[in-house]
């Protein structure tokens, strides 16, 4: 029953993949797109089936199919499993994918690849249910990689633009050299401990098999780059952005809410692991630190609608990993939840903006509609002042947590959150203000069309909005449901910061924060009205942020062109010299075939010459010889 | 006897010679002939009685009139064929000497295993014997000998007939 | 009863059969002219029946002249065959040269 119901947690997004695949083209797009969305949804409800067993017995749920690979000392097993932080996981996963799939059957109703979308949306979700579901790093693997191929699939999805597909390699690349990374972490891990299960790498370690600290530190530091290139934290990031090429469900689903946070749940899952290498954390902390302020600067700038919220992304998990670092896992998944619902209502209602101004997308040529399309900025708000970190907004409990945390290991990384934070603030008014505040800046052909969308769209809007709203609640200061939930698959016990003056003082500091990062923005964009100048007239530090920090020029001049001097170099030296090698092998010996096929004369006298002198060296040989 | 035996070995390796040297292939078959005839002169000093008939009616009868009959039929009786190549005439000679000299070798060789020879006074090749052995032992491989013949006879037929066909 | 072997000797035999076999390898290898080269053929073949009568004589054992029965029939199955090919090839090369036979070049 139980094995069942998993599998068919596991498999209703894939045979809805199958489905739209094969037969989406013959099919209507209502239906297409209610497949896969009812696909979805049933993993949902058996989701929900689990968690709410989990929760109420306390014991995980292992379900084995079989033997996968067995060699000498080291057998992985082809299995599952269900326990607190996998159901979390799914809980949102699912949840998010089914509001989200809903959303796509209107936002996507006009594009003729329909079943395409949905059936590698049902794939995504399949490979994502994997990865989280897997009871070992290499099942994760499988989900690891075939969400990269998704999102690969999905960022390319209008493949007739050219810079779409760019975005899309560029995205599978930087996870590739992430991948690369994960899975010399996993050989190294399955070298240590003759195993990759997470239960028995657990209770070889409580049984206290010695591992070389060396080793693991090199295997965990691997799989935090994996975690970089899949979580898009520096010096990977730079896909993220470009990613948000895809359509905008896509990035709420996948760049938003569920994809990029599987690094996160990687390291959460290994928590145990990463507890012995504390160097590695530290390192971890400092990356997340760094990336949250440096895309929260970038983020400033942008004018790109879809581009604020993806740095707004990666700055948040970039917070994310510094409470990581921090060695604060409930706390990181705790902002991960929030995030996922107050990120996924941000990306849906740019969505629902974009769709509404039928594909503009820069801020610049938006303004006013808030009278027209009143739920989405309702929604929008909501989300808007959850990850400003206000209180009572569900960010503003998350985000907070992680500071205090930091303030209390390492001030410096906490300075950095903070600031990152108001930047967050002031740009995510910035946004609200120039898209929804003032009059319409686009052309009047546009404004003429301006129209609230459809309930399908505003649906998942409000629930998400919603849960951005209430979602704290899982885990409020000083009596968190959420700690004692995760503690069974925590190696240590979550700290638990007493509300003292400090604590008061902290979120203080924060909403005051948050508070003047709005303030700056109001004043700035509703006070004096301005609008950002056009791309030309940028100058100065503007510029340098408007250009994202020029870094993705710099990978071209540090890494692109070198590999491609050393590709051209092959190709011009190496590759004639060896193909003049191999051609020369060829040649010569056409020439001996060609010497040799003179003797191949077609004469029959010649023929039964050689034959006679060898049935007489034969003879010779036996008889004679011998 | 042993007179007989080698003048018969001579008429039989001259004509033979003479069968490969002569230009002219009719010339060829009449020394074919005659080396075929000495040939079952041998076997009638075997006493093999049988075969020396058979032998006759089937090669200088049969297998001969039917070479002479091609010769003529493709007009081939005049001594129109150039020669080899010097370098293959001479390659040829040096085969033949050279398998003479190895089967001879390899015979003289193995001579001491060659015993005196002793005679059973037993009757096995009159035809009455033969006639026994080859319609009691070797009944199957007689019949499809037959089978083979009238097989090779259509095959014949259809060979020379195939052009007609194909027009 | 007198016997051939007991005055000439079985190596005489030998020896003859085994010139004859050469004699016939020779016109093979010596002449252009399919039809002698036929010839040749029957030489040799004629050569091996003669040695199988003369084992069949030393080992008084009458399979041996079975055997030349046999050797006989598929002689003539074989000539009659060669002498098909002979015409065919006769009529499309106008001559049977064979050294003008040369469809096997590799």
């Amino acid at each position: 029953m139980e094995t069942n119901l998993a599998l068919l947690l596991l498999f209703a997004p894939f045979a809805g993949f199958l489905i739209n695949i094969f037969f989406g083209k013959k099919l209507s797009k209502t239906l297409t797109g209610t497949l896969g969305t009812v696909a979805v949804a049933v993993s949902f409800a058996a989701t929900l089936y689990f968690f709410l067993q989990v929760l109420q017995t306390k014991t995980p749920v292992m379900v084995n199919l079989f033997e996968w690979l067995h060699l000498a000392n080291f057998t992985v097993n082809f299995s599952f499993q269900l326990d607190q932080l996998s159901l979390l996981w799914l809980m949102f996963v699912t949840g998010i994918g089914t509001l989200i799939h809903m959303y796509s059957i209107s936002y996507m109703h006009d594009d003729e690849n329909m079943h395409k979308f949905f059936a590698y949306l049902n794939l995504f979700v399949f490979f994502m249910i994997t990865l989280v579901m897997g009871s070992n790093l290499l099942i994760m693997f499988i989900g690891w990689e075939g969400v990269g191929l998704c999102s690969y699939l999905l960022i390319g999805f209008w493949y007739k633009n050219q810079e779409y597909n760019d975005a899309a390699k560029k995205a599978f690349i930087m996870n590739r050299i992430g991948d690369l990374g994960f899975l010399i972490g996993i050989f190294i891990l399955a070298y240590l401990f003759h195993t990759v299960e997470y239960d028995l790498m657990k209770a070889e370690l409580e049984n206290g098999w010695s591992v070389d600290k060396a080793w693991l530190g090199i295997a965990m530091l691997c799989l935090f780059i994996g975690a970089c290139g899949k979580s898009a934290q520096l010096p990977l990031y730079t896909w993220l952005p470009d990613a948000m090429a895809g359509p905008t469900p896509v990035s709420a689903l996948i760049h938003a809410a569920t994809m990029v946070t599987a690094g996160i749940f990687m390291i959460t899952r290994l928590n145990f692991l990463f507890n012995l290498t504390p160097d590695v954390l530290e390192i971890i902390a400092v990356v997340g630190a760094v990336t949250s302020l440096v895309a929260a600067s970038i983020g400033l700038v942008q004018n790109d609608i879809k581009k604020v919220l993806a740095y707004s992304t990666v700055s948040q998990l970039g917070l994310i990993f510094l409470a990581l670092g921090l060695g604060a896992y409930e706390i990181a998944v705790f902002h991960v939840i929030t995030h996922a619902f107050f990120k996924a209502c941000l990306f849906l209602g740019s969505g629902s903006v974009i769709h509404a101004l039928h594909g503009e997308q820069d801020m610049r040529n938006m303004g006013g509609l808030r009278k027209v399309m009143k739920i989405t900025f309702v929604t929008f708000l909501i989300s808007t002042l959850a990850i400003s970190g206000l209180p009572p907004f569900s960010g503003f409990f998350s985000k907070d947590e992680i500071l205090m945390t930091a303030f209390h290991h390492n001030k410096p990384l906490w300075v950095i959150g903070s600031l990152a934070s108001i930047m967050t603030a002031f740009y995510m008014f910035r946004l609200l203000y120039l898209t929804f505040y003032k009059d319409f800046r686009g052309t009047e052909e546009q404004k003429h069309h301006l129209h609230e969308s459809p309930t399908l769209i505003t649906f998942p809007l409000i629930v998400l909005a919603i849960l951005a709203l209430v979602g704290g609640a899982i885990s409020l200061p000083g009596m968190s449901w959420l700690n004692e939930y995760l503690a069974p698959v925590m190696a240590k016990p979550a700290e638990h910061h007493h509300l003292g003056n400090t604590e008061y003082m902290l979120m203080g500091i924060a909403v005051v924060g948050a508070l003047i990062g709005i303030g700056v923005a109001y004043a700035k964009y509703i006070k004096k009205g301005e609008v950002p100048p056009a791309d030309a007239q940028i100058t100065g530090v503007t510029n340098v942020l408007y250009n994202k920090y020029y870094v993705d020029e710099i990978y071209t001049a540090i890494i692109i062109k070198p590999i491609y001097a050393i590709g051209s170099f092959f190709k011009n030296v190496t590759e004639v010299a060896l193909s003049g090698f191999v051609f020369g092998l060829g040649r010569a010996a056409t020439l001996l075939g060609n010497q040799g096929k003179t003797v191949q004369n077609g004469s029959i006298g010649f023929y039964l010459l050689v034959f006679v002198l060898g049935v007489c060296s034969i003879l010779g040989y036996i008889f004679l010889v011998k | 006897m042993l007179t007989l035996f080698y003048i018969l070995s001579a008429i039989t390796l001259g004509t033979a010679f003479l069968t490969i040297l002569s230009k002219n292939p009719i010339h060829s078959a009449i020394y074919l002939v005659l080396c075929f005839f000495s040939i079952a002169g041998h076997y009638l000093m075997f006493n093999a009685q049988f075969l020396f008939i058979v032998h006759i009616i089937v090669y200088s009868g049969a297998i001969m009139i039917l070479m002479l009959f091609t010769i003529m039929l493709m007009n081939l009786n005049k001594a129109d064929e150039k020669n080899k190549p010097i370098l293959s005439r001479i390659a040829a000679v040096v085969a033949f000497c050279l398998v003479a000299l190895v089967l001879l070798a390899t015979f003289i060789k193995s001579q001491p295993v060659i015993n005196e020879y002793k005679v059973s006074g037993q009757d096995f090749q009159s035809i009455k014997v033969l006639g026994q052995v080859l319609l009691n032992n070797y009944m199957v491989p007689f019949e499809f000998a037959s089978v083979l013949l009238l097989v090779s006879m259509i095959g014949a037929v259809l060979l020379s007939k195939k052009e007609h066909i194909n027009n | 009863m007198e016997n051939i072997l007991q005055q000439v000797g079985i190596d005489n035999y030998i020896y003859l059969s085994t010139l004859l076999f050469c004699v016939g390898i020779f016109g093979v290898l010596f002449r252009r002219n399919a039809i002698v080269m036929f010839m040749s053929i029957e030489i040799m073949l004629n050569a091996v029946n003669l040695l199988l009568v003369a084992f069949s004589t030393y080992h008084q054992d009458a399979a041996g002249q079975v055997f030349v029965f046999f050797s006989m029939a598929v002689a003539a199955a074989e000539v009659a065959v060669g002498l098909a090919i002979l015409v065919a090839v006769y009529r499309n090369h106008n001559g049977i040269d064979i050294d003008n036979l040369k469809k096997l070049k590799g």
